[in-house]
C-alpha cells in the first residue's frame, strides 16, 4: 500500500509540470493585450509600454515561462497586475471559502443523492422511484443561475430569512457564515445530488441483483442490513469517483453561483482575472486547482481501497 | 460583603448596557458596487468603482458640484496668473492625514510629483503640463505649467488632485494602494478582494461635522438583479448603477428611494476611417455614407426600446444638458429617404455592408440589434460582432474594426471627452481620423481661459465632427442609485461618485 502511495505521489510531479506548461501556453492564446486592458480608459501609450516591461510582457514566451515557473518553485506565484497583491496571498484568502462552499455543497449532494438513489433502487418502479427520478431531473435541468436568483427572491426579498448575498467568515460569525453559505451550497449541491442519485440508483440495482446479496437474504439477514451493509458498500465505488470529480470541479470555482451570491471564492477570482487578463492570477489559481484535482484523484483511489478490501491487495 | 458584591454586579451590568448601547449606536452604511475596484492608489488606479471608494478615503484639492462647478476641498482657492502658466493654490489649514501627519504644501508637492514620476502612473498624462511645483509656505503652493492648460484645475478634482501621506507612501512604495493613507473622511480598515472594502470614520477629519456614519462597507456585486435583490431585502443600504429596466421596481418600493443624475460621459459609434486595411470601405472612406447611416438612426427609439426611455439621446461628446453643449448642432432626426438619397449620391452599391463590433454584454447587444434593424431600411447591411471586452479593445487599437460601439465614462472638463479621441495624435483615436483645423480648435480650447472663449472654439470643433462624423454620439446614460429611505442627505453629482459628506442613517 505504501509503495503504491509513493508511486502515485511520484507521478504527480511530471503531471504538474505538463499542466504548468499547458496553463501558461493556453493562456497566451487568449486574444487581448493585458497591458491595454490594465490601462483601461486612460491608455497612455507610455504607461502601456511601462506595464509591458514591468510584467515582462515584452519578453519571449519561454523566458516568461522560465521566470514564472522559477518563482513557483520558490513558492512565489507572482503578483496580480490589477490589485498588486501576491497571487499566493489571494489563493490563501480564497481557498478556505471555496473549500467550505465545496464541502457544504458535496454534503448536501450526499445527503440528498445517496438516500434518494437507495430508495429509488430498493423501491424500483414504485411511486418512490418515480418521485426520486423527478427530483433528479429537476436538479439536473435547473440552471444554477436561475435557481440562485429564485432562492434570493424567496428567502431574502420575500421572507427575509437569509442575506441576499455576500460572505461572512466562519471565524467571525459561524451562524452568519452558515446563513450566507446555505443558499449557494444548496444550489450547487442540488445539481450534484441529481447526478449522484442516478449513479447510486444504477449501482444499487446491479448489486441488489448480485448472488452474494441473494445469499445474504437466504441466510435470513434483515433487509436493512442487506441494503446498507452488503449492497450499498459495493455500490459506493462509482459514487466515490463521482464525488471526487464533482468536488474537484467545485474547487475550480463555481463561477455562476459565486457570482450570483457574491461569494469571494476561486470562481469569482478567476473570472475577474480572465476578463482583466490578469495572467499571474489565472496561472496561479489554475495551478492550485489542478493540484487539488490530482490530489483528489489520489484520495479517491485510496478510498476505493478502504471500501473494497480486494483492491488493497491488488494494488499493493 | 453581599451588598458590595451586588453593587459591583449592578455597576458591571450598567457598564455592559452602556457598552451595548454604544455598540448599537455604531452605524454602518453598506454600499453595493457594480465591480470590484482595482488598486486603491490614486496614482495607479483606473477604475470607476475605485473612484467611488476614493470618495470616502481621499479628499482632493478641489471637488465639483451638481452644476459641474469647481468647489474647494483640500484647497480653499486658486489663482491663475496672467500668462496662464502659473496656478497658485491656497491650502486649507489644520488638515491631517489618517496617520496624523499634516497635509501641507510639501505633501501636495510630493503627491503631484509622485503622479508625474511613479512607474505605471495613470495620472501623468493628465497633469504632465506641470513643469515645476513650488512650495511658498506650508499653506501655499504654486504649479508652473509648460503651456497654458485650462483643464488642469478640473483634473485636480479627480484622482490627480488626491493628496496622499508622504510618510505612508514612502514606507509602502508601490504597495501603498493596499493600505492607502489620505486625508479623506474615512480611513482604510480592510479589503478582502472581491468581497468587501471596509472604511471607518476618521476622527480628525477637517470637516468631521459632515460625517455622521461610523463605517462604510463597499461590496462588489456584479449582477444588477442581485444588487437590486440585496437592497430590496435590506442586506445593502445603497446600490449604484441600477439597470434602467429595474427602475419601476425601485419606484414602486416604498422602502426605497431613487436618485437620478446625468452622466458626464457618452456612448457612441467609432468608425475606422484611416487605421489600416479595414478603413478602406465605403463607410470609412465616405463622410456622405456615414451621414446616411446617422440619418437612418432614431436615437429616441434606441433609448425607448433598450432603456425604457430613461437615458438621454445626444450627438456630441457632452450631453445636451451640459454647459458646453453646442445648441446650434441639435440631435438630428431620422430621415430614411434622405439617407437613401445620400447613398445614391455617394455612388455606392447598396446594401452598404459593414461589421459593427460591440462589447459582449446585454445593453450594447440590444443597442446594436436596434441599429442593425433601423439601418437596414436605409440600405445598410450591418453585421453584428459581439466581442469580449478585452479583445475588442485590442482590435480597436490595432485598427481591426469597421465600426465599434463604445462609450467613455467622461471627465469633468470637456477636453477630457474629446482631445484623446479626436486630435490627430490622440492616444485613443483608434479610427485615426485627422483634421488639422480640428486640432487647432482643440489646442486653442485648452489654452483659452474663459468658458465663453472655450465654448466658441468648441463650436468649430463640433462643426467638424458632426460634418465628418468620425464618431457618431448616440446617447448619454444616467446614474441610477437606489437607497434605503433610512438614508438621508444623499445627493448626486454628474461624475456618478457617492459622496459621503452629509449622509446619515436612522
Amino acid at each position: 500500500m505504501s509503495r503504491y502511495l509513493l508511486r502515485r505521489l511520484a507521478q504527480i510531479i511530471p503531471t504538474l509540470f505538463v499542466v504548468s506548461i499547458l496553463i501558461f501556453g493556453l493562456q497566451q492564446l487568449l486574444p487581448g493585450d493585458p497591458a491595454l486592458v490594465m490601462a483601461g480608459e486612460e491608455r497612455d501609450p507610455e504607461v502601456i509600454e511601462q506595464i509591458r516591461k514591468q510584467y515582462r510582457l515584452d519578453q519571449p514566451l519561454p523566458v516568461r515561462y522560465a521566470y514564472w515557473i522559477g518563482g513557483v518553485l520558490q513558492g512565489d506565484l507572482g503578483e496580480s497586475m490589477r490589485i498588486k497583491r501576491p497571487v499566493g496571498e489571494l489563493v490563501l484568502e480564497k481557498l478556505p471559502v471555496t473549500l467550505e462552499l465545496a464541502t457544504l455543497a458535496l454534503l448536501i449532494a450526499l445527503l440528498i443523492g445517496i438516500p434518494a438513489g437507495i430508495i429509488s433502487a430498493v423501491f424500483k418502479n414504485t411511486v418512490w422511484d418515480y418521485g426520486a427520478n423527478v427530483i433528479a431531473l429537476w436538479g439536473i435541468s435547473t440552471p444554477n443561475f436561475w435557481l440562485g436568483i429564485l432562492l434570493i427572491f424567496l428567502f431574502s426579498v420575500q421572507l427575509g430569512w437569509l442575506p441576499a448575498s455576500g460572505y461572512v467568515s466562519l471565524r467571525e460569525d459561524p451562524l452568519g457564515n452558515l446563513a450566507s453559505m446555505i443558499m449557494p451550497a444548496f444550489v450547487l449541491g442540488n445539481a450534484i445530488a441529481a447526478v449522484m442519485m442516478r449513479h447510486t440508483r444504477s449501482a444499487m440495482l446491479q448489486t441488489l441483483n448480485a448472488d452474494y446479496v441473494r445469499t445474504a437474504r437466504a441466510k435470513g439477514v434483515s433487509e436493512t442490513a442487506v441494503v446498507i451493509r452488503h449492497a450499498l458498500r459495493n455500490a459506493l465505488t462509482p459514487v466515490i469517483t463521482l464525488g471526487a470529480i464533482e468536488f474537484g470541479a467545485l474547487l475550480s470555482g463555481a463561477v455562476l453561483t459565486e457570482q450570483v451570491f457574491s461569494i469571494p471564492g476561486f470562481g469569482k477570482l478567476i473570472v475577474d482575472a480572465v476578463f482583466n487578463r490578469d495572467y499571474a492570477v489565472v496561472q496561479g489559481v489554475v495551478l492550485v486547482t489542478a493540484s487539488c484535482y490530482i490530489l483528489l484523484n489520489l484520495l479517491a483511489d485510496l478510498a476505493y481501497a478502504v471500501v473494497n478490501p480486494r483492491l488493497r491487495t491488488a494494488k499493493a | 460583603m453581599q451588598r458590595k458584591f451586588l453593587a459591583s454586579l449592578a455597576a458591571a451590568a450598567t457598564a455592559l448596557s452602556l457598552m451595548a448601547g454604544a455598540a448599537a449606536a455604531q452605524s454602518t452604511l453598506r454600499i453595493g458596487l457594480a465591480e470590484d475596484p482595482d488598486i486603491l492608489d490614486p496614482t495607479l488606479a483606473r477604475t470607476f468603482v475605485g473612484r467611488i471608494v476614493f470618495a470616502s478615503l481621499c479628499d482632493k484639492l478641489f471637488d465639483i458640484n451638481e452644476k459641474l462647478e469647481i468647489v474647494p476641498q483640500l484647497a480653499t482657492e486658486y489663482r491663475i496668473s496672467e500668462d496662464k502658466k502659473e496656478i497658485a493654490i491656497k491650502l486649507r489649514p489644520g488638515v491631517k492625514f489618517h496617520d496624523g501627519e499634516a497635509m501641507d504644501a510639501a505633501a501636495v508637492k510630493y503627491s503631484l510629483e509622485r503622479h508625474l514620476t511613479m512607474q505605471g502612473s495613470f495620472r501623468k498624462s493628465e497633469i504632465n503640463v506641470i513643469s515645476a511645483i513650488e512650495v511658498r509656505d506650508p499653506l501655499n503652493v504654486v504649479l508652473k505649467l509648460s503651456v497654458p492648460f485650462a483643464p488642469l484645475v478640473a483634473q485636480l478634482t479627480d484622482r490627480a488632485g488626491m493628496i496622499v501621506s508622504p510618510k505612508a507612501a514612502e514606507a509602502m512604495g508601490a504597495k501603498f494602494g493596499t493600505t492607502p493613507v489620505c486625508a479623506g473622511p474615512y480611513k482604510f480598515v480592510e479589503r478582502i478582494a472581491q468581497d468587501r472594502i471596509v472604511v471607518e470614520r476618521f476622527a480628525d477629519y477637517w470637516n468631521k461635522d459632515a460625517i455622521k456614519i461610523d463605517r462604510i462597507v463597499y461590496q462588489p456585486i456584479t449582477d444588477s438583479t442581485v444588487r437590486l435583490a440585496n437592497i430590496q431585502s435590506g442586506t445593502l443600504d445603497l446600490v449604484e448603477r441600477v439597470a434602467a429596466t429595474d427602475l419601476d421596481t425601485v419606484r414602486k418600493n416604498s422602502k426605497l428611494k431613487l436618485s437620478i443624475q446625468n452622466e458626464i460621459g457618452y456612448q457612441g459609434l467609432t468608425f475606422n476611417v484611416a487605421n489600416g486595411e479595414r478603413a478602406k470601405k465605403p463607410l470609412g472612406q465616405s463622410a456622405k455614407v456615414r451621414e446616411a447611416f446617422e440619418l437612418a438612426l432614431d436615437r429616441s427609439i434606441i433609448n425607448q426600446v433598450a432603456f425604457n426611455g430613461e437615458y438621454l439621446p445626444g450627438n456630441q461628446w457632452v450631453s445636451p444638458v451640459h454647459p458646453f453643449y453646442q445648441k446650434s448642432f441639435p440631435v438630428p432626426a431620422r430621415d430614411v429617404k434622405k439617407a437613401q438619397a445620400l447613398l445614391k449620391e455617394a455612388g455606392v452599391t447598396t446594401p452598404v455592408s459593414f461589421t459593427l463590433m460591440f462589447p459582449n454584454s446585454t445593453e450594447p447587444r440590444q443597442v446594436a440589434e436596434i441599429i442593425q434593424s433601423m439601418a437596414r431600411e436605409a440600405g445598410f447591411d450591418v453585421k453584428l460582432e459581439a466581442t469580449e471586452f478585452a479583445t475588442s479593445l485590442k482590435r480597436s487599437n490595432q485598427g481591426d474594426f469597421e465600426a465599434f460601439l463604445i462609450g467613455w465614462s467622461g471627465r469633468t472638463d470637456p477636453d477630457g471627452n474629446i482631445y484623446a479621441f479626436s486630435s490627430c495624435k490622440g492616444g485613443q483615436n483608434d479610427g485615426k481620423h485627422c483634421n488639422a483645423d480640428l486640432d487647432k480648435a482643440l489646442d486653442a480650447a485648452r489654452a483659452a481661459s474663459t468658458v465663453e472663449e472655450r465654448k466658441k472654439l468648441y463650436e468649430e470643433a463640433t462643426r467638424i465632427i458632426v460634418t465628418e462624423r468620425p464618431r457618431i454620439y448616440l446617447y448619454h446614460r444616467k446614474w441610477f442609485v437606489a437607497y434605503t429611505n433610512k438614508l438621508h442627505g444623499f445627493t448626486q453629482v454628474p461624475d456618478g461618485l457617492i459622496r459621503v459628506q452629509g449622509l446619515s442613517l436612522n
